[in-house]
Protein backbone atom coordinates (compact mmCIF):
# COMPACT_ATOMS: atom_id res chain seq x y z
CA UNK A 1 0.00 0.00 0.00
CA UNK A 2 1.73 3.54 -0.89
CA UNK A 3 -0.63 5.79 1.58
CA UNK A 4 0.98 6.83 4.78
CA UNK A 5 -2.25 7.99 5.73
CA UNK A 6 -5.74 6.81 5.71
CA UNK A 7 -8.04 9.03 5.73
CA UNK A 8 -10.87 8.24 3.33
CA UNK A 9 -11.93 5.39 1.36
CA UNK A 10 -11.56 7.81 -2.00
CA UNK A 11 -7.98 7.16 -1.84
CA UNK A 12 -7.90 3.21 -1.98
CA UNK A 13 -8.03 1.56 -5.24
CA UNK A 14 -8.89 -1.67 -6.09
CA UNK A 15 -5.15 -2.77 -5.59
CA UNK A 16 -5.14 -1.46 -2.29
CA UNK A 17 -8.77 -2.90 -1.36
CA UNK A 18 -7.65 -6.59 -2.10
CA UNK A 19 -3.88 -6.25 -0.77
CA UNK A 20 -5.42 -5.22 2.80
CA UNK A 21 -8.61 -7.74 2.28
CA UNK A 22 -5.84 -11.36 1.06
CA UNK A 23 -3.43 -10.08 4.23
CA UNK A 24 -6.19 -10.09 6.57
CA UNK A 25 -7.63 -13.39 5.08
CA UNK A 26 -4.32 -14.87 5.76
CA UNK A 27 -4.01 -13.21 9.13
CA UNK A 28 -7.57 -14.55 9.92
CA UNK A 29 -6.38 -18.12 8.92
CA UNK A 30 -2.92 -18.37 11.04
CA UNK A 31 -2.86 -15.56 13.60
CA UNK A 32 -0.40 -17.12 15.23
CA UNK A 33 2.30 -16.52 12.27
CA UNK A 34 2.11 -12.71 12.89
CA UNK A 35 2.34 -12.77 17.04
CA UNK A 36 5.34 -10.93 17.59
CA UNK A 37 5.56 -8.90 13.89
CA UNK A 38 5.14 -5.54 15.27
CA UNK A 39 6.22 -6.72 19.07
CA UNK A 40 8.00 -2.85 19.31
CA UNK A 41 5.47 -0.82 17.96
CA UNK A 42 2.82 1.65 19.46
CA UNK A 43 -0.02 2.97 18.17
CA UNK A 44 -1.24 5.95 19.37
CA UNK A 45 -5.11 5.94 19.57
CA UNK A 46 -7.07 9.33 19.65
CA UNK A 47 -11.09 9.05 20.20
CA UNK A 48 -12.71 12.36 20.58
CA UNK A 49 -15.96 10.49 20.44
CA UNK A 50 -17.43 7.32 22.19
CA UNK A 51 -16.35 4.50 20.17
CA UNK A 52 -16.66 0.50 21.17
CA UNK A 53 -16.10 -1.72 18.51
CA UNK A 54 -13.86 0.60 16.69
CA UNK A 55 -11.72 1.18 19.49
CA UNK A 56 -11.78 -2.34 21.11
CA UNK A 57 -10.44 -3.90 17.47
CA UNK A 58 -7.73 -1.54 16.81
CA UNK A 59 -6.36 -2.48 20.10
CA UNK A 60 -6.73 -5.79 19.82
CA UNK A 61 -5.43 -5.67 16.12
CA UNK A 62 -2.47 -4.18 17.57
CA UNK A 63 -1.70 -6.82 20.99
CA UNK A 64 -2.10 -9.38 18.50
CA UNK A 65 0.25 -8.01 16.49
CA UNK A 66 2.74 -8.20 19.52
CA UNK A 67 2.24 -4.44 19.89
CA UNK A 68 0.48 -1.88 22.40
CA UNK A 69 -1.53 0.99 22.30
CA UNK A 70 -1.23 4.65 24.09
CA UNK A 71 -4.52 5.86 24.86
CA UNK A 72 -5.35 9.17 24.99
CA UNK A 73 -8.87 8.57 27.10
CA UNK A 74 -11.25 10.92 27.37
CA UNK A 75 -11.97 14.25 26.01
CA UNK A 76 -13.13 15.38 29.41
CA UNK A 77 -9.69 14.33 31.26
CA UNK A 78 -7.35 15.49 28.00
CA UNK A 79 -5.71 18.77 27.19
CA UNK A 80 -8.72 19.30 24.97
CA UNK A 81 -10.67 20.10 27.61
CA UNK A 82 -7.90 23.00 28.07
CA UNK A 83 -8.89 24.47 24.79
CA UNK A 84 -5.76 22.47 22.41
CA UNK A 85 -6.17 22.21 19.29
CA UNK A 86 -6.80 19.13 17.12
CA UNK A 87 -3.14 19.90 15.20
CA UNK A 88 -1.45 20.49 18.55
CA UNK A 89 -2.68 17.62 20.20
CA UNK A 90 -1.87 15.02 17.42
CA UNK A 91 1.89 16.72 17.00
CA UNK A 92 2.27 16.16 20.77
CA UNK A 93 0.50 12.20 19.97
CA UNK A 94 2.65 11.47 17.25
CA UNK A 95 6.26 11.57 19.64
CA UNK A 96 4.44 8.91 21.40
CA UNK A 97 3.74 6.22 19.00
CA UNK A 98 4.66 5.15 15.52
CA UNK A 99 0.79 5.52 14.13
CA UNK A 100 -2.60 7.46 14.70
CA UNK A 101 -5.91 6.55 15.00
CA UNK A 102 -8.01 9.31 15.09
CA UNK A 103 -11.69 9.69 15.48
CA UNK A 104 -13.70 13.02 15.86
CA UNK A 105 -16.65 15.03 15.46
CA UNK A 106 -15.71 17.43 12.32
CA UNK A 107 -15.43 16.50 9.23
CA UNK A 108 -12.62 16.81 7.57
CA UNK A 109 -10.61 16.29 11.08
CA UNK A 110 -8.42 13.29 9.45
CA UNK A 111 -7.08 15.03 6.79
CA UNK A 112 -6.01 18.44 8.53
CA UNK A 113 -4.52 15.96 11.67
CA UNK A 114 -2.90 14.01 8.72
CA UNK A 115 -1.02 17.48 7.91
CA UNK A 116 0.26 17.98 10.57
CA UNK A 117 1.80 14.23 11.39
CA UNK A 118 4.78 12.36 9.83
CA UNK A 119 3.58 9.40 11.52
CA UNK A 120 0.80 7.28 9.71
CA UNK A 121 -2.97 8.70 10.88
CA UNK A 122 -5.76 6.12 10.41
CA UNK A 123 -8.98 7.53 10.35
CA UNK A 124 -11.85 5.71 12.74
CA UNK A 125 -14.93 7.82 11.87
CA UNK A 126 -14.47 11.95 11.07
CA UNK A 127 -18.11 13.62 11.85
CA UNK A 128 -20.68 12.57 8.74
CA UNK A 129 -17.67 12.16 6.46
CA UNK A 130 -15.88 8.93 6.71
CA UNK A 131 -14.86 5.72 8.13
CA UNK A 132 -12.87 3.54 5.37
CA UNK A 133 -11.41 0.75 8.11
CA UNK A 134 -14.73 0.34 8.73
CA UNK A 135 -15.23 0.12 4.63
CA UNK A 136 -12.46 -2.30 4.71
CA UNK A 137 -14.42 -4.57 6.94
CA UNK A 138 -16.72 -4.36 5.28
CA UNK A 139 -15.77 -5.71 2.16
CA UNK A 140 -14.01 -8.43 3.64
CA UNK A 141 -17.33 -9.64 5.09
CA UNK A 142 -19.15 -8.90 1.37
CA UNK A 143 -16.38 -10.65 -0.05
CA UNK A 144 -16.58 -13.86 2.37
CA UNK A 145 -20.26 -13.44 2.14
CA UNK A 146 -21.52 -13.03 -1.33
CA UNK A 147 -18.01 -12.41 -3.44
CA UNK A 148 -17.04 -8.25 -4.66
CA UNK A 149 -18.24 -8.71 -8.52
CA UNK A 150 -21.56 -9.37 -9.73
CA UNK A 151 -23.17 -8.05 -6.68
CA UNK A 152 -26.07 -6.24 -6.05
CA UNK A 153 -26.39 -4.52 -2.89
CA UNK A 154 -28.74 -2.88 -1.26
CA UNK A 155 -27.58 0.45 1.66
CA UNK A 156 -30.40 1.20 4.17
CA UNK A 157 -31.02 3.71 6.83
CA UNK A 158 -29.48 7.15 7.28
CA UNK A 159 -27.51 7.64 3.80
CA UNK A 160 -26.82 11.63 4.77
CA UNK A 161 -25.23 11.50 8.02
CA UNK A 162 -24.05 8.20 7.85
CA UNK A 163 -20.24 7.57 7.21
CA UNK A 164 -19.71 3.93 7.25
CA UNK A 165 -22.08 4.32 3.87
CA UNK A 166 -20.19 7.22 2.29
CA UNK A 167 -17.15 5.10 2.50
CA UNK A 168 -18.77 1.52 1.67
CA UNK A 169 -20.56 3.06 -1.60
CA UNK A 170 -17.28 4.77 -3.05
CA UNK A 171 -15.55 1.98 -2.32
CA UNK A 172 -17.87 -0.45 -4.01
CA UNK A 173 -17.09 1.72 -6.99
CA UNK A 174 -14.42 -0.53 -7.26
CA UNK A 175 -15.61 -3.45 -8.12
CA UNK A 176 -18.44 -4.77 -11.05
CA UNK A 177 -21.24 -3.72 -8.23
CA UNK A 178 -24.98 -2.37 -8.43
CA UNK A 179 -25.99 0.00 -5.71
CA UNK A 180 -28.87 0.46 -4.61
CA UNK A 181 -29.49 3.16 -1.81
CA UNK A 182 -32.82 2.77 0.30
CA UNK A 183 -33.94 5.75 2.86
CA UNK A 184 -36.27 8.44 3.59
CA UNK A 185 -36.37 11.03 1.58
CA UNK A 186 -34.85 13.58 3.89
CA UNK A 187 -32.08 10.78 4.51
CA UNK A 188 -31.01 10.42 1.05
CA UNK A 189 -27.36 10.54 0.03
CA UNK A 190 -25.54 13.71 0.66
CA UNK A 191 -24.69 15.94 -2.79
CA UNK A 192 -20.84 15.42 -2.22
CA UNK A 193 -21.30 11.26 -2.27
CA UNK A 194 -23.79 12.11 -4.97
CA UNK A 195 -21.27 14.03 -7.35
CA UNK A 196 -18.46 11.56 -6.57
CA UNK A 197 -20.54 7.54 -7.51
CA UNK A 198 -21.62 10.01 -10.77
CA UNK A 199 -18.01 10.66 -11.37
CA UNK A 200 -17.03 6.85 -10.90
CA UNK A 201 -19.43 6.26 -13.51
CA UNK A 202 -21.30 4.27 -10.61
CA UNK A 203 -24.42 2.24 -11.25
CA UNK A 204 -27.19 3.62 -8.43
CA UNK A 205 -30.53 3.65 -7.81
CA UNK A 206 -32.46 5.61 -5.00
CA UNK A 207 -35.66 3.84 -3.61
CA UNK A 208 -37.48 4.99 -0.52
CA UNK A 209 -39.20 1.49 0.28
CA UNK A 210 -37.07 -1.51 0.33
CA UNK A 211 -39.74 -3.71 -1.08
CA UNK A 212 -39.59 -2.45 -4.62
CA UNK A 213 -35.32 -3.79 -4.15
CA UNK A 214 -35.44 -6.49 -1.58
CA UNK A 215 -35.46 -9.93 -4.10
CA UNK A 216 -33.19 -8.44 -6.22
CA UNK A 217 -30.47 -8.33 -3.02
CA UNK A 218 -27.24 -10.46 -2.08
CA UNK A 219 -26.81 -7.92 0.43
CA UNK A 220 -28.43 -6.12 2.69
CA UNK A 221 -26.30 -3.18 4.78
CA UNK A 222 -28.83 -2.01 7.28
CA UNK A 223 -27.65 1.35 9.10
CA UNK A 224 -29.50 2.66 11.99
CA UNK A 225 -31.34 6.18 11.76
CA UNK A 226 -30.83 8.37 14.95
CA UNK A 227 -33.27 10.13 16.69
CA UNK A 228 -31.36 13.66 16.70
CA UNK A 229 -31.40 13.76 12.73
CA UNK A 230 -35.44 14.58 13.28
CA UNK A 231 -37.28 17.67 14.85
CA UNK A 232 -39.67 15.51 17.13
CA UNK A 233 -40.10 12.13 18.21
CA UNK A 234 -43.67 11.19 16.38
CA UNK A 235 -41.68 12.00 13.18
CA UNK A 236 -38.90 9.84 14.01
CA UNK A 237 -40.63 6.60 15.14
CA UNK A 238 -43.16 7.45 12.02
CA UNK A 239 -39.92 7.65 9.50
CA UNK A 240 -37.76 4.82 11.44
CA UNK A 241 -40.48 2.59 11.15
CA UNK A 242 -40.70 1.85 7.61
CA UNK A 243 -36.72 1.51 7.37
CA UNK A 244 -37.17 -2.05 10.50
CA UNK A 245 -36.47 -5.52 8.84
CA UNK A 246 -37.46 -9.04 10.75
CA UNK A 247 -38.08 -11.95 9.47
CA UNK A 248 -40.95 -11.92 7.93
CA UNK A 249 -40.04 -9.25 6.12
CA UNK A 250 -36.84 -11.10 4.75
CA UNK A 251 -39.00 -13.88 3.30
CA UNK A 252 -39.52 -11.92 0.19
CA UNK A 253 -35.64 -12.10 -0.20
CA UNK A 254 -33.15 -14.37 -1.53
CA UNK A 255 -32.15 -17.36 0.57
CA UNK A 256 -28.55 -16.44 0.14
CA UNK A 257 -29.21 -12.79 1.68
CA UNK A 258 -26.30 -11.80 3.71
CA UNK A 259 -27.82 -9.12 6.16
CA UNK A 260 -25.09 -6.84 7.57
CA UNK A 261 -24.71 -3.66 9.42
CA UNK A 262 -22.42 -1.45 10.91
CA UNK A 263 -23.36 -1.75 14.62
CA UNK A 264 -24.54 -0.57 17.30
CA UNK A 265 -28.18 -1.13 16.27
CA UNK A 266 -31.08 -0.40 18.11
CA UNK A 267 -34.08 -1.57 16.30
CA UNK A 268 -33.39 -1.46 12.85
CA UNK A 269 -33.09 -5.49 12.82
CA UNK A 270 -35.34 -7.43 14.94
CA UNK A 271 -33.70 -10.34 16.96
CA UNK A 272 -35.33 -12.69 15.30
CA UNK A 273 -32.76 -12.50 12.06
CA UNK A 274 -29.72 -13.00 14.48
CA UNK A 275 -29.71 -17.18 14.58
CA UNK A 276 -30.96 -17.59 10.58
CA UNK A 277 -28.09 -18.01 8.07
CA UNK A 278 -28.83 -14.00 6.65
CA UNK A 279 -27.08 -12.74 9.50
CA UNK A 280 -23.46 -11.51 9.43
CA UNK A 281 -23.27 -8.28 11.44
CA UNK A 282 -21.66 -10.01 14.61
CA UNK A 283 -19.65 -11.92 11.91
CA UNK A 284 -18.55 -8.47 10.77
CA UNK A 285 -17.77 -6.88 13.77
CA UNK A 286 -15.02 -9.62 14.47
CA UNK A 287 -13.82 -9.54 11.05
CA UNK A 288 -12.65 -5.66 12.56
CA UNK A 289 -9.36 -7.38 13.94
CA UNK A 290 -7.79 -9.28 11.42
CA UNK A 291 -8.87 -6.18 8.52
CA UNK A 292 -7.27 -3.95 11.53
CA UNK A 293 -4.33 -5.59 11.56
CA UNK A 294 -3.69 -6.36 8.03
CA UNK A 295 -4.12 -2.56 7.58
CA UNK A 296 -1.53 -1.62 10.51
CA UNK A 297 0.81 -4.47 9.35
CA UNK A 298 0.79 -2.24 6.18
CA UNK A 299 1.29 1.22 7.25
CA UNK A 300 3.88 -0.04 10.11
CA UNK A 301 6.03 -1.14 6.96
CA UNK A 302 3.92 -4.72 6.43
CA UNK A 303 7.28 -5.97 3.52
CA UNK A 304 8.17 -9.73 4.39
CA UNK B 1 -12.10 59.17 -22.89
CA UNK B 2 -14.11 56.79 -21.74
CA UNK B 3 -17.45 57.01 -19.75
CA UNK B 4 -15.99 55.20 -17.39
CA UNK B 5 -12.84 56.88 -16.89
CA UNK B 6 -15.55 59.94 -16.60
CA UNK B 7 -16.99 58.29 -13.57
CA UNK B 8 -14.03 57.21 -11.66
CA UNK B 9 -11.25 59.08 -11.01
CA UNK B 10 -7.51 57.45 -12.22
CA UNK B 11 -5.21 56.49 -9.62
CA UNK B 12 -1.64 57.07 -9.00
CA UNK B 13 -0.56 53.14 -7.78
CA UNK B 14 -2.95 50.65 -6.63
CA UNK B 15 -5.17 47.96 -8.87
CA UNK B 16 -7.64 48.58 -10.98
CA UNK B 17 -10.18 45.32 -10.81
CA UNK B 18 -11.89 46.12 -14.28
CA UNK B 19 -15.00 43.91 -16.45
CA UNK B 20 -15.75 42.67 -13.13
CA UNK B 21 -19.74 40.95 -13.66
CA UNK B 22 -22.24 43.41 -13.14
CA UNK B 23 -23.80 43.68 -9.68
CA UNK B 24 -20.00 41.92 -8.38
CA UNK B 25 -18.31 44.82 -6.91
CA UNK B 26 -19.23 44.82 -3.36
CA UNK B 27 -18.24 41.08 -3.47
CA UNK B 28 -14.75 41.90 -4.71
CA UNK B 29 -14.43 44.65 -2.16
CA UNK B 30 -15.83 41.79 0.19
CA UNK B 31 -12.90 39.36 -1.00
CA UNK B 32 -10.04 42.25 -0.68
CA UNK B 33 -11.82 42.62 2.88
CA UNK B 34 -12.13 46.50 2.42
CA UNK B 35 -15.27 47.81 3.98
CA UNK B 36 -16.38 51.03 5.71
CA UNK B 37 -13.40 51.11 8.14
CA UNK B 38 -10.72 49.70 6.00
CA UNK B 39 -7.88 52.86 4.91
CA UNK B 40 -7.66 52.09 1.77
CA UNK B 41 -8.70 54.86 -0.92
CA UNK B 42 -11.36 53.26 -3.23
CA UNK B 43 -13.49 53.79 -6.11
CA UNK B 44 -16.33 51.74 -7.01
CA UNK B 45 -18.27 51.89 -10.67
CA UNK B 46 -20.97 49.58 -10.51
CA UNK B 47 -23.04 49.16 -13.95
CA UNK B 48 -21.03 51.04 -16.18
CA UNK B 49 -21.70 50.91 -19.88
CA UNK B 50 -19.34 48.48 -21.28
CA UNK B 51 -17.89 47.33 -24.52
CA UNK B 52 -17.13 43.57 -24.03
CA UNK B 53 -20.06 43.33 -21.30
CA UNK B 54 -23.34 45.32 -21.39
CA UNK B 55 -22.36 46.68 -18.22
CA UNK B 56 -20.16 46.17 -16.07
CA UNK B 57 -18.99 47.33 -12.89
CA UNK B 58 -15.28 48.63 -11.64
CA UNK B 59 -13.40 48.93 -8.41
CA UNK B 60 -9.95 51.04 -8.06
CA UNK B 61 -8.14 50.81 -4.89
CA UNK B 62 -5.14 52.83 -4.23
CA UNK B 63 -1.88 51.85 -2.70
CA UNK B 64 -2.85 47.89 -2.65
CA UNK B 65 -1.81 45.28 -4.95
CA UNK B 66 -3.80 42.23 -4.81
CA UNK B 67 -2.50 38.59 -3.74
CA UNK B 68 -2.91 35.34 -5.32
CA UNK B 69 -5.72 33.58 -3.35
CA UNK B 70 -7.74 36.86 -3.35
CA UNK B 71 -7.09 36.98 -7.46
CA UNK B 72 -8.45 33.52 -7.55
CA UNK B 73 -11.51 34.22 -5.73
CA UNK B 74 -11.88 36.82 -7.83
CA UNK B 75 -12.61 34.40 -10.38
CA UNK B 76 -15.01 32.44 -9.26
CA UNK B 77 -17.27 35.57 -9.34
CA UNK B 78 -15.91 37.75 -11.96
CA UNK B 79 -14.39 35.40 -14.43
CA UNK B 80 -14.50 38.03 -17.27
CA UNK B 81 -12.24 40.46 -14.92
CA UNK B 82 -9.17 42.61 -15.42
CA UNK B 83 -6.38 43.03 -13.22
CA UNK B 84 -4.52 46.29 -14.03
CA UNK B 85 -1.44 47.16 -11.73
CA UNK B 86 -0.99 50.98 -11.47
CA UNK B 87 2.16 52.65 -11.20
CA UNK B 88 2.59 56.56 -11.41
CA UNK B 89 -0.46 56.77 -12.98
CA UNK B 90 0.46 54.13 -15.68
CA UNK B 91 -1.13 50.51 -16.24
CA UNK B 92 2.24 48.56 -15.98
CA UNK B 93 0.71 45.12 -16.04
CA UNK B 94 -2.64 43.94 -17.10
CA UNK B 95 -3.86 40.01 -16.28
CA UNK B 96 -6.57 38.62 -17.19
CA UNK B 97 -8.17 35.92 -15.23
CA UNK B 98 -7.75 32.29 -15.11
CA UNK B 99 -9.46 29.81 -13.55
CA UNK B 100 -7.75 28.19 -10.44
CA UNK B 101 -8.01 24.89 -9.67
CA UNK B 102 -7.98 25.06 -6.27
CA UNK B 103 -8.64 28.79 -4.09
CA UNK B 104 -7.53 29.06 -0.39
CA UNK B 105 -8.69 31.08 2.32
CA UNK B 106 -10.86 34.49 1.57
CA UNK B 107 -13.22 31.98 1.71
CA UNK B 108 -15.16 30.00 4.82
CA UNK B 109 -16.73 26.64 4.75
CA UNK B 110 -20.56 26.76 4.94
CA UNK B 111 -20.48 23.30 6.83
CA UNK B 112 -20.50 24.29 10.69
CA UNK B 113 -18.86 21.18 11.06
CA UNK B 114 -15.89 21.18 8.98
CA UNK B 115 -12.93 21.11 10.69
CA UNK B 116 -12.01 24.63 9.23
CA UNK B 117 -14.27 25.95 11.14
CA UNK B 118 -12.99 25.71 14.30
CA UNK B 119 -10.13 27.21 16.07
CA UNK B 120 -7.00 25.15 14.01
CA UNK B 121 -4.19 26.54 12.63
CA UNK B 122 -5.71 26.03 8.79
CA UNK B 123 -6.97 27.80 6.06
CA UNK B 124 -9.76 26.59 4.22
CA UNK B 125 -9.03 25.53 0.87
CA UNK B 126 -11.95 24.27 -2.06
CA UNK B 127 -10.90 22.81 -5.19
CA UNK B 128 -12.92 24.69 -8.12
CA UNK B 129 -15.60 22.07 -10.04
CA UNK B 130 -16.79 22.47 -13.68
CA UNK B 131 -19.67 24.32 -11.98
CA UNK B 132 -18.93 24.97 -8.44
CA UNK B 133 -16.31 24.92 -5.82
CA UNK B 134 -15.50 21.72 -2.87
CA UNK B 135 -14.30 22.04 0.59
CA UNK B 136 -11.05 19.88 0.26
CA UNK B 137 -11.28 18.65 3.82
CA UNK B 138 -15.21 18.14 4.08
CA UNK B 139 -16.26 17.76 0.76
CA UNK B 140 -19.35 19.74 0.74
CA UNK B 141 -19.61 21.16 -2.58
CA UNK B 142 -21.14 24.48 -3.22
CA UNK B 143 -22.70 25.71 -6.36
CA UNK B 144 -25.00 29.01 -5.24
CA UNK B 145 -24.17 31.73 -4.65
CA UNK B 146 -20.28 31.43 -4.20
CA UNK B 147 -19.97 35.24 -2.78
CA UNK B 148 -22.25 34.79 -0.11
CA UNK B 149 -19.25 32.62 1.69
CA UNK B 150 -16.51 35.32 1.53
CA UNK B 151 -14.43 35.08 5.25
CA UNK B 152 -15.38 38.66 6.57
CA UNK B 153 -14.21 37.52 10.16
Amino acid sequence: MRHDHVISAKQLSRADIEEVLDRAAEIADDPGAVADRHDEALLGTLFFEPSTRTKMSFTAAIKRLGGDVVDMGSVESSSVKKGESLADTVRVAEGYADALVLRHPSEGSAKMASEFVDVPLINAGDGAGQHPTQTLLDLYTVREAAGLDDLTIGIMGDLKYGRTVHSLAHALTNFETRQHFISPESLQLPRSVRYDLHEEGASIREHTELDAVLSELDVLYVTRIQRERFPDESEYREVAGEYQIDSATIEAASDDLTVMHPLPRVDEIAHDIDDTDHAQYFQQAHNGVPVRMALLDLVLGGDR
Amino acid sequence: MSDHQLRVSKIRDGTVIDHIAAGQALNVLAILGIDAHSGETVSVGMRVPSDRLSTKDIVKVEGRELSQDEVDVISLIAPAATINIVREFDVVEKHRLERPEAVVGVLSCPNHNCITTEDEPVDSRFDVLDDGIRCQYCETIIREDIADHIDVA
